[in-house]
This record gives structure tokens, sequence and C-alpha cells, in this order.
């Protein structure tokens, strides 16, 4: 190893108020999810037309519920839990503080836009869905709070960049750590993806619900939302991967086999996660067909990544198990320390996740894509993917996180494994249900319970998902039971270092990797790929249609 | 690369293959075997949907022999019309536009499925193969009503 890359940093540690703002940001986090999952347990049920809507006080609708669910699981949860530990993996990677001002006014915008949508829908102004298609049309605060939530990841994205900067000047031709580099490709590619949600809510539908725009433009609105909102999903599943990559191995006993290997897997999400959005519009008017295609082999692209990861980090698993004393072709993965909440969680996370990503390959399949779009297979297909193998690892990443972040010991142990286990096996009930109803045509984001149409072969079904649903909805209140102990009650104990992954083949101090770490160019390559991939589109298209006035009708 | 390990190399090799392999087999399902998605069909504004043709008339006719057109109207919370009858074995040209939110159509049984969006036609071609009842639904969050917004096709 050469003497000018610097590995692992030692004598950490992080001023006190920034180890609270984290903190808040993980409780803001799974706060949000606690509330979600009341309703994503009312909406499973739904499925198997059991209606327990009735009993929740000031609900007006399936769907209000449903708004709430989407919002709080895959905005709130993923943005707070995300600012709070991509964070502090940079501080942690850089072996340096961060800018304190600019993390609490981070924290302090995302509690704003947390209240704001979050009075909104609980009033019943805004039950359009996390999706928000014009010309259904929200209160502006909806759309107010939202554009916070956004400008949340902005701060912390600022700011994680400042450290970096800081950090290079006082380690000059030094390579980035790993631990760090990988965190802040995660905002780089999320600062380009998030342009287009921005430019939609702040740009279109916030001056159109004040009533200073004519009108909306559903088609260019879809357009812009799903050019952030396919890249939203690497958001989502990028600080998971964090985890895996260089938390995982450590807690299996193994080692992450390659530096280099690894930062391009980030630079591969960087710049593939954008030019796809079209692969969730295959069904809409107005795209031709040539360009939906190129954007199909973009998504394949990136799923690419993927695929390297599936085996970096398996083979990471491995060297674990197999020093663990596994032995044969499969030995090595019961000698995992499964007893270990953190690492069980996240490799039930990943397994579930190969049928997430196989399921997700197959909604990118073109035409195949006709046979699923908008049926229950595509919920069925997410709560694989953020639904379990981030959702999931976000827990696992709890469970020796928050003990850090509080200063105190894991309380309850055994129930954080039998929520992992509860959680793993209730996700592919549901899914099996979900899947099932989708392939025989059960639509999604659907009050089933009241639908005036129904097929023989959806009770199955509906029954599946009911049944999966209730168990992951056990699953998460053992969680936060667990997590509510802990933060109470559980031992006190000095923080301590946080131990991360070493590399089997490091970064080289010179070279064609050094390159790697200069993100001006693979932001400039990104734009390209965003230019061919959607400058088509708009050149053909623009100026925005602003024929649809707003409506109100849930 | 020289550090890239044997396993990894024929991993990451074989994996690349496999995505092209797949990607091949859709292009050419779509433009070998005419297996298409729904492309730039036109544009129309909501409020001239209903008098401006073929929207003003919605049904199903024959436009020239053997070749049929099923123009439909959407708007919350239902299709216009809400049952129509289609040739078993002909091409139906689906022509569909909504008139205020944005709304789904799928047909239960087929590779119909189509946003609709306010503003743009959408428009896809399909031959029935099976008579029979099929479900006609609304498949994307319209409001309220949402999941009343339902009708049949009879093809026969």
């Amino acid at each position: 190893m050469s003497a000018s890359v610097v590995y692992d940093p030692s004598g950490f540690t992080l001023p006190a108020g920034q180890r609270a703002a984290i903190r808040w940001f993980v409780y803001i986090g799974f706060g949000a999810m606690g509330i979600a999952v009341i309703h994503g347990f009312a909406q499973a049920l739904n499925y198997a037309g059991i209606n327990i809507l009735t009993w929740f006080p000031g609900l007006h609708s399936y769907y209000q519920g449903l708004t709430i669910h989407g919002v709080f699981n895959a905005l709130v949860l993923t943005f707070a839990f995300t600012n709070g530990f991509l964070g502090l993996t940079t501080a942690r990677g850089l072996g340096r503080p961060l800018h304190g001002l600019l993390l609490h006014a981070s924290l302090w915008t995302l509690i704003l836009g947390v209240a704001l949508s979050g009075w909104a829908m609980f009033s019943g102004r805004a039950s359009v869905l996390f999706t928000f298609y014009p010309p259904l049309q929200a209160n502006p605060a909806y759309y107010f709070g939202l554009a916070l939530l956004v400008v949340s990841t902005w701060i912390m994205s600022i700011n994680l960049f400042w450290t970096l900067a800081r950090w290079r000047r006082e380690h000059s031709g030094e390579r980035i750590p790993l631990l760090a580099f990988i965190s802040v490709a995660t905002y780089a590619m999320w600062d380009l993806a998030s342009l287009g949600i921005a430019i939609e809510v702040v740009g279109l539908l916030l001056p159109w619900s004040l009533g200073w725009l004519g009108g909306a433009d559903p088609l260019l609105s879809r357009t812009l939302f799903w050019y952030s909102g396919h890249a939203i999903v690497y958001f989502w599943l990028l600080p998971a991967y964090v985890s895996w990559y260089a938390f995982v191995p450590r807690h299996a006993g193994g080692k992450l086999f390659s530096d280099p290997l690894t930062r391009v897997v980030f630079l591969l999400f960087l710049a593939l996660s954008i030019p796809t959005g079209f692969h969730h519009q295959y069904a809409d008017p107005g795209i031709p067909e040539a360009m939906k295609f190129a954007h199909a082999i973009l998504t394949f692209g990136v799923f690419y990544p993927s695929l390297i990861t599936a085996f970096s980090v398996v083979a990471a698993l491995e060297m674990g198990g197999r020093a663990r004393g596994g032995k044969g072709l499969l030995g090595w993965f019961f000698k995992l320390p499964w007893g270990d909440p953190a690492l069980c969680a996240q490799v039930l996370a990943m397994l579930v996740f190969v049928l997430g990503g196989i399921t997700g390959l197959i909604n990118a399949s073109f035409n195949v894509n006709q046979v699923v779009h908008n049926t229950a297979w595509i919920p069925g297909h997410f709560h694989m993917t953020v639904g379990t193998a981030v959702a999931l690892s976000f827990m696992g990443i709890a469970y020796w996180l928050v003990p850090w972040l509080k200063g105190r010991e894991l309380r309850g142990r055994y129930l954080a494994l039998a929520q992992s286990w509860l959680y793993f096996v209730g996700v592919l009930v549901f899914a099996r249900g979900m899947i099932s109803g989708g392939l025989e045509g059960m639509p999604r984001r659907t009050f089933m319970a009241g639908a005036t149409y129904s097929k023989p072969s959806w009770e199955l079904a509906g029954a599946l998902t009911a049944i999966g649903g209730t168990l992951m909805f056990v699953s998460v209140i053992l969680f936060l039971g667990v997590m509510l102990a802990t933060i109470v009650s559980g031992r006190r104990r000095e923080p301590g270092d946080i131990p991360f992954t070493e590399t089997v083949v490091g970064p080289a101090a010179s070279g064609w990797e050094t390159r790697l770490d200069r993100f001006r160019i693979w932001v400039v390559l990104t734009i390209l790929l965003i230019l061919i991939a959607y400058a088509p589109f708009l050149v053909s298209y623009l100026p925005p249609k602003l024929w649809s006035s707003g409506f109100t009708i849930y | 690369m020289a550090k890239v390990h044997r396993y990894e190399k024929a991993f990451l090799i074989l994996s690349a293959l496999m995505l092209v392999v797949f990607l091949a087999a859709l292009g050419y399902a779509a433009f070998g075997m005419g297996l298409h998605l729904p492309t730039r069909a036109g544009q129309i504004r909501p409020e001239d949907v209903t008098r401006t043709p073929p929207f003003d008339r919605p049904g199903v006719r024959e436009v020239e022999p053997g070749r049929w057109e099923a123009v439909i109207v959407a708007r919350a919370w239902g299709f216009t019309p809400s049952e129509i009858r289609v040739p078993v074995g002909h091409p139906v040209t689906f022509k569909i536009t909504s008139v205020d939110v944005v709304h789904g159509f799928y047909v239960d049984g087929t590779r119909i499925n189509l946003m609709l969006l306010p503003g743009q036609i959408s428009q896809l071609e399909y031959t029935f193969r099976q008579p029979g009842e099929y479900l006609m639904i609304c498949h994307e969050y319209c409001g309220a009503g949402h999941h009343a917004m339902a009708g049949r096709i009879l093809a026969e």
C-alpha cells in the first residue's frame, strides 16, 4: 500500500452537535416510516377486500392514506435516513467533521418540509399520491413541502462537497478514501437527478397551484417527474449499497475485494441512473417509440453495475463465511454471523433484492412491460427493492448506527433477529400476492375493497398480499420497539470508532485509477448522456402545452 | 485492469452478454414481430375533445375493409362508450384520450396497456384472437371514484 493512500484515518470523533443532528435525521426517517406502515397495513388488507379505513380518525379516503404511505416512506424515510447516514459515512471516510451549520440547516429544512407536506396530506388537501401527476391538483403547501425535502438533500450535498474540498486541501495528492468517495458519488448523482422534479414542482406545479400559471402540461410533467423518478430509485438504493460494500463485509468478517471496481460501479450509477426515465413511460402517448427504445438500452446499462455489485458483495460475504470455517460451495453462507441483527437483516434484504432486480429487469423490458404496467405487479416489485433491499437494510444499519449515535447498547437482539426474518417472510408472501395478482390484471393504486369490478383469480392474490403485508407491518412495529427500548434504556457506552471494511485490492496511488476521483470528468460525461437521452424529446416537444386546469376531485 | 480476478472477469463478460441478448430479443419483438409500444400520435386540447373528430363520435367502426378503429373518451370516472364490440381476428386501432385528469386504459388478458394524458392521443393496434368478454379498467389513480372506472369489451 502506498503511503499517500489514506485508508483508515484513526482517532475519529464527531462533534456532539453533529452526532445529535445525524441522530435526529435517523429518528425522523423511522418515525415517518412508523406512520406510513399503518396505512400500508390498511392497504394490504384492502387487497383482500377488508376495509379497516373507517376506523382511521380523520381519514377521508383510501387514496389519502396511500399518499401518506408513499410520501413518508419513499421521500421522508429515504431522504432523512440518507442525509444522516451518508453524512456520517463521508465524515468517517474522510476522518473529519462536516460543516455544522449546513448540517443543521439541512435538518431544519427537512423538518419544515415534512410539516408542510404532512399538513396538506393529513388535512385531505393533497390526495394526489407521491407521484402527484397533474392535472390532479394539491394544495400549494404540498408542493412547497416536497420542494423543501429536496432542498434539504441539496444542502446536505453542499455540505459533503464542502467537506471533501476541505479534506483535499489538507491531503493534497491523496486518493479519496473509498467510503467517502461512494457516499459523495451518490449525492453527485442525485444533485443532477433531482433537477427534473425541481423544475416540475417549483417551475410548473407550485405556480399553477397558486393560480399564477394558467395550466399544467401532463406529459411534460410526467417526463420531468420520471427524469428524476428513476434516478431517485438509485438515491434510495445507493445508501444501502454503501452499507453492503463498506460495512456488511466487516460484519461478516470478510473484506471487500476491489477498491477500483467499487469506484467504477458508483461512477456507472452516476452516469446511467438518469437517462433512463422513459422506461416508466413506455405506456405514455406523445413520446416516439424510438426514444423509448433508447432509454430501454440505457436502462439495461444501469442494471450492469448492480450485477457487478451482486458479484462483489457476495464475494466479500464468502470471504467472511470461509474465514469463519465455512466449507464447500455454499457452506460459507450458513457460517455467516447470523446472530448479528445488522448482518442478518441486510443479507436477507440482499436475497429479496435478487427477486426485486429480476422483476425490475422485466419492467424495463420494453414491450414485456405492457403485460405488467400499472398492475399490482409493480408494487410487488418495488416492495422487494425500495421496500426491502432499502428499507430492511436501513433497519439493519440502524441496529449498529442508532446504538453508536445514542451511545447505548442495542436492546432486544433476539427481537431484532425475529423482526428481520418476519419481514423477509412477510415481503415474499406479500410480493407473491401482488405479482400474481398483477399478472392476472389486478390494478395497483386502487381501492379494491370498494371496486365495482373483480375477478375470481384475484382472491388468492389479495389474500396473500394481506397476509404478507400484515407480517411486514408487525415486523416494523417490532423494529420500532427495539429502537425505542435501545434509545430509552440501552446500557450506556462510549460511542467509539465506526469500523468499516478493508479491501483486498486497494486504491492505486498513480495511474489511470486516480482519474476516477475527478468527479468533474464524470459529471460532464453524465450531462452528455442526459442530453442524448432527453434533448430529442424536449426539442421536438417544447414549448409546454399548458392546457390543463386543476382538478381536486379526491 | 490488471488486478481483475479471473472469476470476476468471467462474471462481468457473461453479465454484459446476457443484457445484450435480452435487448436484442426485445428489439426483435418490437420491430420484427410488430409488438409496438404507443408512440407520438397527435395532440388535442382537452376542451376540444368532444367536438373534434374522431372523438366527437366515440365507438367502434370499420374504417376500411378489414380494419377497425375503437374511439374512446375517458373522463372521471368512466369510459365513453363503456361497452364496445370488436371483431375477432382483425386489427383494431384504439384511439383514446382524456378530457380531464390522467387515466389509464388496461384490457385484461391482452397487452393493451395505455396511459391516457389530457392533451395527448393514445393509440395502439391490437388483434383479438379469442372471442369473449374482456374487462377494461382505468389503472391510474384519477380521484375519489377511480375504483369505479371500468367497462367491457366483447370480442366476437
